[in-house]
């Protein structure tokens, strides 16, 4: 078998062979820049054809509920005259049951178009079951690797449901421990099949959540006359964030906040055999959310086309306690089960209801399919069983990895606003170092300001305080 | 002792491969995960009759021939709903009582 470093050598030619032709080169402009646009461009779908070729498999239209009786309980809860109107769009009714499906389906009709026979995706989340149920319908092969277990073969019940549910949607499931040599195993996959690279960071992968954004945009403005004041997305990877960022422009809402949530997982290292089943969460976490804002590019292609710091105007932390209140408030006040990880946003969207006039609109623009493994009661139980502790109390009494605090009232719920500027600036550290900068372009300076979102001198006022020259 | 039956072919069953020994694991991963090898569990038919413990062939969904040592036949989904919680079924009775407020 070919060792990890024979792989690694060979990692761009196996891209470039099972990303469909996207030249990545193409899109450099020298230096740390790179042309972000032109590569979105290559997913050169029109929105409509997008929110076509999705329903085409059973992905996209799904309901924008009102969630008439959550929101007036935190009105109850709130001043007079306040408490936004919590809208969720109702994404575990995807193929699937995530809005992974959005993604997965644009991919899929891809490697189709162009010939391939079946495609890989490294995944532990919902995103697996996504391209398996579209390979399915696309008439392709599917192999789904996924980081499920640590050395001692204990699995996550969350991610052991998601492998079952490749497994029935028919794929050939590689089920590993922690660990990021994943990515070094689904390049030989990828190599020995010759298969499409089913990445969830191509273009192809951010594109169909456009669709998500659009939806929710139009749907929005038709039904209430006026934008969201302001949309929550679970935030992981980035692509979430993105897409659904870029299709709310698409949309015309241009004054929608874009708000990004994670569950705050800090201090538990993301490729620790012993941390990884001390994790109550698997994905939306900040154990992705702050890595992938900070370095995009860490990922399985060359240029990531999910790059959150572009769009988030807010990025807000919630405790594991609070998501699993959440899912059971919703259960609760609006009659459905939903999946833990996709309430992250509506844990949030509590407590910021709370403090918005009550004809001002929020938007949750996802929730995940909910059953075995993938469900509160399962994973507070293997909480316990790993030792942590699980009890009632304040929510700024939880610690990752040791202690989770289901808070005792609603009005206990609360967010953390971590620093946009503060992840900027990280950004800007590991980008410089990266690339040994000492000196940058125009179109360098240009192209960070634009990764920043930067309209405030941020970049400028950074480069100068570590004396690197511009110009 | 009696030698069990051995796991005849054509079974449903588990795998489980070395892909990368301790030292040959990447750089810069926490000391705990660099000390395991890197594994993988993968599920199948089994190609001939064998032992758990024995070195086997399975095809795989995509009927890809794959090997690894045996390690479990028809294994089950272990994952469940898990136990009531406690804590959580609390919070349908508070509902209630916000909505008395």
């Amino acid at each position: 078998m070919e060792t990890v470093k024979d792989i690694l050598a060979q990692r761009n030619e196996i891209m470039k062979k099972s990303l469909g032709g996207i030249d990545y080169n193409a899109f450099e402009k020298g230096g740390l820049a790179f042309d972000y646009e032109a590569l979105m461009k290559f997913a050169s779908y029109p929105i409509e054809e997008v929110l076509r070729i999705q329903l085409e498999t059973k992905v996209g239209n799904t309901p924008l509920y009102e969630l008439k009786n959550l929101t007036n309980l935190v009105r109850k809860i709130s001043s007079p005259g306040k408490g936004a109107r919590i809208l969720v769009k109702d994404e575990a009714m995807n193929a699937s049951g995530s809005f992974k499906d959005r993604r997965a389906a644009l991919s899929l009709f891809q490697a189709k178009k162009e010939g391939y026979r079946g495609v890989v995706a490294a995944t532990s989340g919902n995103y697996g079951a996504a391209v398996a149920s579209q390979a399915l319908q696309r008439g392709l092969k599917c192999i789904i690797a996924q980081e499920v277990f640590d050395s001692r073969g204990i699995g996550q019940p969350e991610i052991l449901e998601k492998g079952r549910k490749c497994e029935a949607l028919g794929a050939e499931v590689w089920q590993l421990t922690v660990g990021p040599e994943l990515f070094f195993w689904s390049l030989l996959l990828l190599k020995e099949t010759g298969y499409f690279n089913a990445s969830l960071y191509t273009p192809y992968g951010i594109k169909g959540i456009e669709a998500l954004g659009y939806e929710v945009g139009i749907e929005v403005k038709a039904r209430y006359g006026r934008e969201p004041s302001a949309v929550l997305i679970t935030h992981a990877g980035g692509g979430n964030v993105t897409g659904t960022a870029r299709g709310l422009l698409e949309s015309g809402c241009t004054n929608t906040r874009i708000i990004g949530v994670s569950v705050d997982l800090r201090g538990l290292h993301m490729a620790s055999d012993n941390d990884f089943n001390r994790k109550s969460f698997t994905t939306g976490h900040t154990g992705f959310g702050v890595p992938f804002a900070v370095n995009p590019d860490r990922v399985d292609v060359p240029r990531n086309a999910a790059r959150s710091l572009r769009y988030l105007d807010r990025y807000l932390l919630v405790t594991q306690g609070e998501v699993f209140y959440a899912t059971e408030l919703l259960t609760r006040t609006e009659g459905i089960e939903r999946g833990p990880a996709g309430n992250t946003s509506l844990a949030a969207a509590i407590p910021l209801a709370r403090e918005m006039p009550e004809d001002e609109i929020l938007v949750i623009q996802e929730t995940e399919y909910t059953g075995a493994g993938k469900h509160p009661t399962a994973q507070l139980t293997f909480s316990r069983k790993m030792g942590v502790e699980v009890i009632r109390g304040k929510p700024g009494d939880n610690i990752p990895g040791k202690r989770i605090v289901i808070p005792e009232h609603l009005s206990q719920l609360s967010y953390e606003e971590h620093s946009l500027d503060k992840l900027k600036q990280s950004y800007l550290e590991h980008t410089l170092k990266k690339n040994e900068v000492k000196k940058l372009s125009l179109s360098e300076l240009k192209f960070l300001q634009e990764e920043l979102k930067d309209n405030n001198n941020l970049v400028i006022d950074y480069l100068n305080s570590k004396g690197v020259m511009y110009g | 002792m009696i030698k069990s039956e051995p796991i005849k072919k054509d079974s449903y069953v588990e795998i489980k491969i070395i892909l990368l020994k301790p030292e040959e694991r990447v750089e810069g991963i926490p000391e705990d995960t660099r000390k395991v090898p890197f594994e993988a569990r993968i599920k199948g038919f089994l190609v001939n009759d064998a032992y758990i413990g024995e070195e086997v062939e399975i095809i795989t969904a995509l009927k890809r021939i794959v090997s690894g040592t045996l390690i479990a036949v028809n294994p089950p989904f272990k994952h469940d709903f898990g136990e009531p919680v406690r804590e959580l079924l609390e919070i349908g009775w508070e509902v209630d009582e916000l909505w008395k407020q």
